[in-house]
């Protein structure tokens, strides 16, 4: 059911940005026109032909925009198209689809780790005290754990309480192996497990805007968060 | 008589091949422990048995799993799973362009895409310990690393433009009956993203510094760093939504227990 759903979605879409393509073209669809010189301001026809005022050729309304923005919709570089399901640190599951309509800042962390993680997390902590606090509404600060085997909900779960991250806006998810390669693959995270306990990663904090599009990547440890901050609250601002 | 009993026992014996045992597009591979070339700084990394196709997937196999699985069609693939250059060698949905072959591997596609196809046909795509396992043997040796003929064969393959447009299993099988893993097109793994090099000396992190080593060796072991150098620095260097060229994938699957 799921899938023809899914299905039946692309397609949808793609009739959307078929549209896109040849809007001059798309004169047998039920569309407005209007005068592209405005002559009698925001005046519309149903056919097309030229501008009784200025006889320019009317141009068809782009309605394409409006579909976009259509809360329901997912676009194609949103992190919500992955359907895999994760578990946060009270043992519940979600899906990112799941925590649309909020800014999502993550990173790839395990709890076992002693050396780059801490930093990494320190780096999360530093930019989500910049945020002011009606930003912070809007956010969630995601650790993603890379060592899904170690890092059960309950380990997850005494990690956040351990270091006072058990609240708003934290947010702890651990999923299959399988999933957190293909998450990791989606933030352009390297990682490997280099000893039973360790993990080589690369260090990067990802933000998403609130249609879960990515906007900006900070890489490296103890970096100048401006920028990301910058990106967190232009993204936060851009929510209705 | 005779031959009708003949005859029965090919039949069985059909029967017995389809029934039993791996499917005959894959091949056995008995794992080993061995250390890789890089990747694991120098440790030993053990390979379970496993089954690998024998050849890479080709454009008229991905072509079917396109019509049952529409999501995957170039004009609908997601661009957070496939970038604008996938399936680039296709006319549209379903026609290949005009230079394209049936018979070719299909490149262009991404990690995602590859993932899928092999999830949807019940298979899995190799890890990169597996591939590079499988792929350091010639038509005689499991392990043929130390071999000049070999790695000088590979390098020529680096060197040789558009291998992507031949045709799967033109080169000779090797010791495990798998053919095309050198000479025809790079191969998406399972976890290529555990690669710790940006390809920048400078972001490398904590990434593998032996992957610089390679010049303190002399002769064959010298060619053999440089060739699998290649690789990993490749594997290390593309994002899970490319869609290349000269990339394109296989599958593997775990033996099942009985």
């Amino acid at each position: 059911m799921k899938k023809t759903l899914f299905i039946l979605c692309s397609i949808l879409f793609i009739g959307f940005t078929a549209c896109k393509n040849d809007s001059s073209k798309s004169s047998d669809e039920a569309i407005a026109y209007y005068c592209p010189m405005e002559c009698e301001g925001d005046k519309t026809y149903d056919e097309p032909g030229s501008c009784p005022v200025c006889k320019m050729d009317l141009v068809p309304i782009e309605t394409i925009k409006e579909s976009e923005k259509r809360s329901d919709e997912i676009s194609d570089l949103s992190i919500f198209n992955i359907k895999s399901t994760w578990t946060n640190q009270n043992g519940e599951d979600l899906q990112f689809e799941d925590l649309k309509g909020d800014v999502l800042v993550t990173v790839m962390i395990y709890t076992s780790c002693k050396a780059a993680c801490p930093r990494l997390v320190a780096d999360m902590r530093n930019i989500e005290e910049r945020l002011s606090k009606s930003t912070k509404e809007n956010v969630k600060m995601v650790l993603v754990s890379i060592d899904p085997i170690t890092d059960t909900p309950e380990r997850l779960k005494a990690f956040a309480e351990e270091n006072v991250m058990d609240k708003h806006p934290w947010l702890f998810l651990r999923s299959s192996e399988d999933n957190t390669r293909e998450f990791a693959a989606v933030v352009a995270v390297n990682y490997m497990k280099i000893s039973p306990i360790d993990f080589s990663h690369s260090n990067i904090i990802t933000v998403f805007n609130a249609e879960g599009e990515m906007v900006f990547q900070q890489e490296g440890l103890g970096v100048n968060s401006d920028a990301t901050v910058q990106n967190i609250e232009k993204a936060v601002a851009s929510i209705q | 008589m005779r031959t009708k009993f003949f005859r029965l026992s090919f039949v069985l014996i059909f029967v017995h091949l389809f029934s039993f045992g791996q499917s005959e597009d894959m091949a056995r591979i008995d794992g080993a422990r061995y250390i890789p070339l890089y990747g694991r700084d120098s440790t030993v990394v053990e390979v379970k048995d496993f089954d690998l196709d024998k050849y890479p997937v080709t454009n008229e196999q991905y072509m079917d799993f396109v019509r049952k699985f529409p999501e995957w069609q170039k004009s609908k693939a997601k661009k957070i799973f496939a970038d604008g250059m996938y399936l680039r060698s296709w006319k549209d949905d379903f026609e290949l362009n005009d230079d394209a072959k049936l018979n070719s591997p299909v490149t262009y596609v991404s990690w995602f895409a590859a993932k899928a196809y092999c999830d949807c046909m019940g298979k899995r795509l190799p890890t990169m310990d597996e591939w590079e396992y499988a792929a350091m043997s010639d038509e005689t040796s499991k392990d043929a690393r130390i071999k000049k003929s070999y790695n000088e064969k590979i390098l020529s393959w680096y060197e040789a433009p558009r291998s992507n447009e031949n045709q799967i299993g033109q080169n000779p099988k090797n010791y495990w009956g798998v053919s095309d893993l050198h000479g025809l097109v790079w191969e998406w793994t399972s976890d290529f993203n555990s690669v710790m090099l940006s390809g920048e000396s400078r972001k490398d992190q904590d990434g593998d510094n032996n992957l610089f080593c390679g010049s303190a060796s002399v002769g064959a072991t010298d060619l053999m760093n440089y060739a699998a150098f290649m690789r990993y620095a490749f594997r290390g260097s593309i994002k899970a939504n490319y869609a290349i060229k000269n990339l394109g994938f296989r599958c593997a699957k775990d033996i099942e227990t009985p």
